[in-house]
């Protein structure tokens, strides 16, 4: 058996990153879920949150998945999201302002959508 | 300078300067369809995954969802037609238009009520022109559509189909665009998207017949297709949005370049038809004088005698 898996994470207008893993945690509907080579087919709906990827060289990458699928078959994982970013990319202190604002609007999605993106960079 | 000389002269000038304005926009086309095709190219992946992911749910399970489902009778059609909201891009708008006026036509035939759904200026003012009714549409976004503008039109066009029919709901949802073939090649087509039939996508996925592995679902097939059934129209509608993007780019790259090569061929035969004035004008000149001189030199010879 592999000892590692092929991810590709994908947006709905770019790829945002693949390579070889050895361990992704992601957040189903029903739970964490953590998947390694040699996992059984899977189809999940993904909630908002952080997405774990262990590389082979033993970095982690942390990305984050605004709702979506995880799928994984044949030892290669994709994981699909409508939006998604590296925590890298996320602005942490544009971010806060966006959860300010989002509070004070009450807007339930954008204050979800900083949140999700201030917990992955947190996780960086 | 003569008259005509002058007014030619002038001419040659306008047509030039539109020359130059049409050859940038050549240019800007040129690169737009570039980008946009680039565009296309980054959503494929995305688009290659939850195909592959609605095939697996599709062929390893048997469950019903609305989006799946052929009604009996179809009572009521939605067409979404997806326009640009600029013209000046030779036939692209008026082919699309045409292609959804034929299979308005067709539905209509086959005795079904058509809701009309646009994307893009240049539709709507076509149909409000004529005063069709139009359910709902957008503009804005043809030149450089996003994600978000596709999940923004999908929104109404899933809910409808969800509906019941009795409470102006759709049982079919078609969607009529511009396929981007190639640089030379766009042809306006129409697709039936809903209900969307699993084994079609099926065969897309994987021709060759490959055997989808058996999957578990997570937190169940139901759920999953749930959420699934949704993004892949919202994925197939942003597909649809940018092929049109770059089919327009690409038709106004074209309709530019005749129109410098056009207005290369007046400045052309402007120039000589000025030559010609000018030549003309020369030989006037020269017989007005050689005519004096001789008229001079005659009444002088008759004053000798």
């Amino acid at each position: 058996m592999a000892a590692e898996l092929h991810v590709a994470l994908v947006a709905a207008d770019r790829e945002v990153w693949t390579g070889e893993a050895t361990l992704v945690v992601a957040r189903t509907t029903s739970g964490d879920i953590g998947v390694m080579p040699g996992h059984q087919p899977l189809l999940g709906v993904l909630e908002s949150g952080p997405v774990t990827i262990r590389t082979r060289e033993g970095g982690t990458v942390v990305a984050a998945v605004h709702g979506g699928f995880i799928s994984f078959a044949d030892n290669k994982l994709s994981l699909l999201a409508e939006i998604a970013e590296l925590s890298d990319e996320i602005d942490v202190q544009r971010e806060e302002r966006e959860l300010e604002r989002a509070k004070a609007e009450g807007d339930a999605h954008a204050e979800r959508r900083a949140d999700v993106r201030l917990r992955a960079a947190a996780a960086r | 300078m003569g008259a005509q000389l002058r007014v030619y002269k002038r001419r040659i000038r306008s047509v030039t300067a539109t020359k130059k304005i049409t050859k940038a926009m050549e240019m800007i086309a040129a690169s737009r369809v570039v980008k946009a095709q680039r565009k296309v190219a980054a959503s494929t992946p995305y688009a290659t995954e939850l195909t592959r992911a609605v095939t697996a749910v599709g062929t390893g399970s048997n469950t019903k969802h609305p989006l799946t489902t052929q009604a009996e009778t179809v009572v009521r059609s939605a067409v979404l037609l997806l326009t640009s909201d600029r013209g000046l891009a030779g036939a692209f708008n008026s082919n699309a238009i045409k292609a959804a006026e034929k299979l308005t036509a067709r539905l209509e035939a086959e005795g079904k009520q058509v809701d009309t759904y646009i994307v893009g200026r240049r539709g709507l003012a076509h149909y409000n022109f004529r005063e069709r009714k139009v359910v709902e549409s957008w503009s804005g976004f043809t030149d450089e559509p996003s994600y978000a503008d596709a999940k923004k039109v999908a929104a109404p066009l899933i809910e409808a189909i969800e509906a019941d029919t009795a409470d102006g709901g759709v049982d079919e949802l078609h969607i009529v665009f511009t396929e981007f073939v190639s640089m030379m090649t766009q042809t306006a087509l129409d697709d039936r998207l809903l209900p969307l039939s699993l084994e079609e996508v099926a065969q897309e996925a994987a021709p060759q017949g490959e055997i989808l592995p058996l999957y578990d679902f997570e937190p169940s097939a139901e759920d999953v297709l749930d959420a699934l059934l949704p993004r892949y129209v919202e994925s197939r509608i942003y597909n649809a949005l940018l092929q049109s993007a770059a089919s327009k780019h690409a038709a106004t790259r074209r309709a530019m370049k005749s129109a410098t090569d056009n207005a290369g061929e007046l400045i052309n035969t402007l120039s000589r038809l000025a030559n010609a004035a000018r030549q003309a004008e020369i030989t006037q000149e020269i017989s007005e004088i050689v005519g004096g001189a001789s008229a001079l030199a005659d009444a002088t010879a008759g004053s000798d005698k």
